[in-house]
């Protein structure tokens, strides 16, 4: 008996109490940067694109949601001839950004991807390419990597030894 | 002319009364919502109009648009004339309440035993509801309600006793009269709780809501409700809350007389309106706080505790009546 009208006083404490509540559309959440919403594809600082289409993303992806398909280009570097999610599948897990070894596939603070439409939902390579590098300002993958391109040469990426010549190590 | 307005007066005012009772049902689930919210540091209902006062109107445009639909397996005749019971039973209650000393549809020698009869007929609408839904959530509901609304009807009933014993009489007005110096509330402390206690179980509110139990029961007795005939019960559930608190407030806490010293300075409806919304505040704050007892729990609080309560109480005031008049 005691404890319900100790209840009892103890809610009535709570008309003084502020309410929890975030008033959505009015009020915005803050959302951390490294928040796990709408997924973008990022360009290299030089205003190329970023994705090399290695299908990393596509494979690790637990409700196979990204889909790809690889082409060259005339120097040799790979591009995704196409770049297809389809959001209303995505679980917005964040496996596909730490998956990708270039830094091109990353999620973003945005949530408000509502739609009348299922098939609006899904995004093509111009709705999620961006004109920006995200958060990664510096990194370009073909300066670092040993990839021989029209503009370098094997050894002459960034901290890249110059290449052994295997025949000379033979006895 | 004057006689005519006599005349005319009753009328009017049970006019008044329905439809203030209805709206003020309507306006009452709304304000249950935002208060709960209010205790349980959210908001509630606030994006349509003023405060979300909107709600009212969007809630009842839905239910009445809704198919008033009766199941196949139902007893159609029982299954619709349940819900209307409960609400004519509620509405017929407040004809003998005393808002101010004129303000009232009609004064008679047995007002208080016509609410007890009143609000004892609804229990046929929870019970009736519960038999002609053909369902065994529904059957469970209405068999709790029968056996919670008796069992508290009892005690309900000896509880009010001792206000009569003090006032002499069964008139709500003569009983209001009796109470010009001191209010009820402090002479009958121990009848005040058990009429509290048993005014939620009779109204079947929140911490006494067996009947409707949502999750042992899905919805209890109006599990195969639905539009209107749902809305239905739901406003004789919230005139019930309106009809009980303010017979709390006249039997106890002195209708439309206001605080000793600041009384004279307001009308007496004025009065007797703040006072039965500070009950219904904390009807609701008893939803907020306490949770619900098991059945078993129910019952045996009903009759160890309350019973031998009110029969103390009974004795207690009797004996204490004799002896003054013996002095």
């Amino acid at each position: 008996m005691l404890s319900e009208l100790r209840t009892i006083w103890e809610v009535l404490k709570h008309t003084f109490t502020k309410a929890e509540t975030v008033q959505y559309p009015e009020q915005m959440p803050y959302l951390s940067p490294r928040y796990r919403g709408r997924i973008v594809l990022t360009r290299d600082p030089d205003g190329e694109e970023r994705c090399v289409a290695c299908n990393l993303c596509a494979a690790v992806c637990p409700v196979d949601c990204i889909a790809l398909q690889k082409g060259t280009r005339e120097d040799g570097t790979w591009y995704p001839e196409f770049f297809r999610i389809n959001f209303s599948r995505c679980i917005m897990c964040g496996m596909c950004e730490e998956a990708c070894p270039t830094y091109a596939i990353q999620l973003t603070p945005d949530f408000e991807m509502c739609e009348y439409d299922r098939q609006n939902m899904v995004y093509e390579k111009e709705h999620l390419l961006i004109n920006g590098v995200g958060k990664y300002p510096d990194y370009n993958f073909y300066r670092v990597s040993g990839m021989k391109t029209a503009t370098k040469d094997k050894g002459e990426a960034r901290n890249e030894a110059s290449p052994i010549d295997t025949k000379s190590l033979l006895p | 002319m004057p006689e005519l307005t006599a005349e005319l007066m009753p009328v009017l005012l049970a006019l008044i009364i329905l439809v203030g009772g209805v709206a003020g049902a309507a306006i009452l689930t709304w304000f249950e919502r935002r208060l709960l919210g209010v205790w349980q540091d959210r908001h509630g209902p606030n994006r349509l109009g003023p405060f979300g006062i909107g709600q009212v109107l969007a809630d009842m445009i839905k239910l009445l648009f809704k198919d008033d639909w009766v199941p196949p397996f139902a007893d159609r005749l029982v299954f619709i004339f349940a819900p209307t019971a409960i609400v004519v039973a509620m509405m017929m209650g407040f004809a003998v309440v005393p808002f101010a000393p004129d303000v009232m549809i009609i004064d008679v020698n047995i007002g208080l035993l016509f609410f007890l009869g009143m609000t004892s007929l609804a229990v046929y609408s929870v019970l009736l509801g519960g038999l002609a839904s053909n369902n065994k959530y529904a059957l469970l509901g209405g068999l709790r309600s029968a056996a919670q609304m008796v069992s508290y009807e009892v005690f309900m009933g000896l509880s009010l006793m001792g206000v009569v014993m003090m006032s002499g009489s069964f008139s709500l007005v003569d009983i209001v009269a009796a109470q010009s110096d001191v209010w009820f509330c402090f002479s009958q402390v121990l009848g005040l709780i058990v009429f509290v206690i048993a005014g939620i179980a009779e109204s079947h509110r929140l911490p006494f809501d067996l009947p409707e139990a949502e999750h042992e029961l899905t919805a209890g007795f109006h599990t195969e409700y639905g539009g209107m005939k749902f809305a239905m019960f739901m406003l004789g559930e919230y005139l019930g809350l309106m009809l009980i608190s303010c017979m709390i407030v006249t039997l106890f806490f002195g209708g439309w007389h206001g605080p000793a010293l600041i009384g004279q300075w307001l009308p007496p409806l004025f009065w007797f309106g703040f006072k039965v919304f500070i009950v219904i505040c904390f009807f609701v704050l008893l939803r907020a706080a306490i949770p619900r007892p098991r059945y078993d729990q129910l019952m045996s609080l009903g009759w160890k505790v309350m019973l031998p309560i009110t029969l103390v109480n009974l004795l207690v005031t009797g004996a204490v009546l004799l002896w003054m008049e013996g002095a």
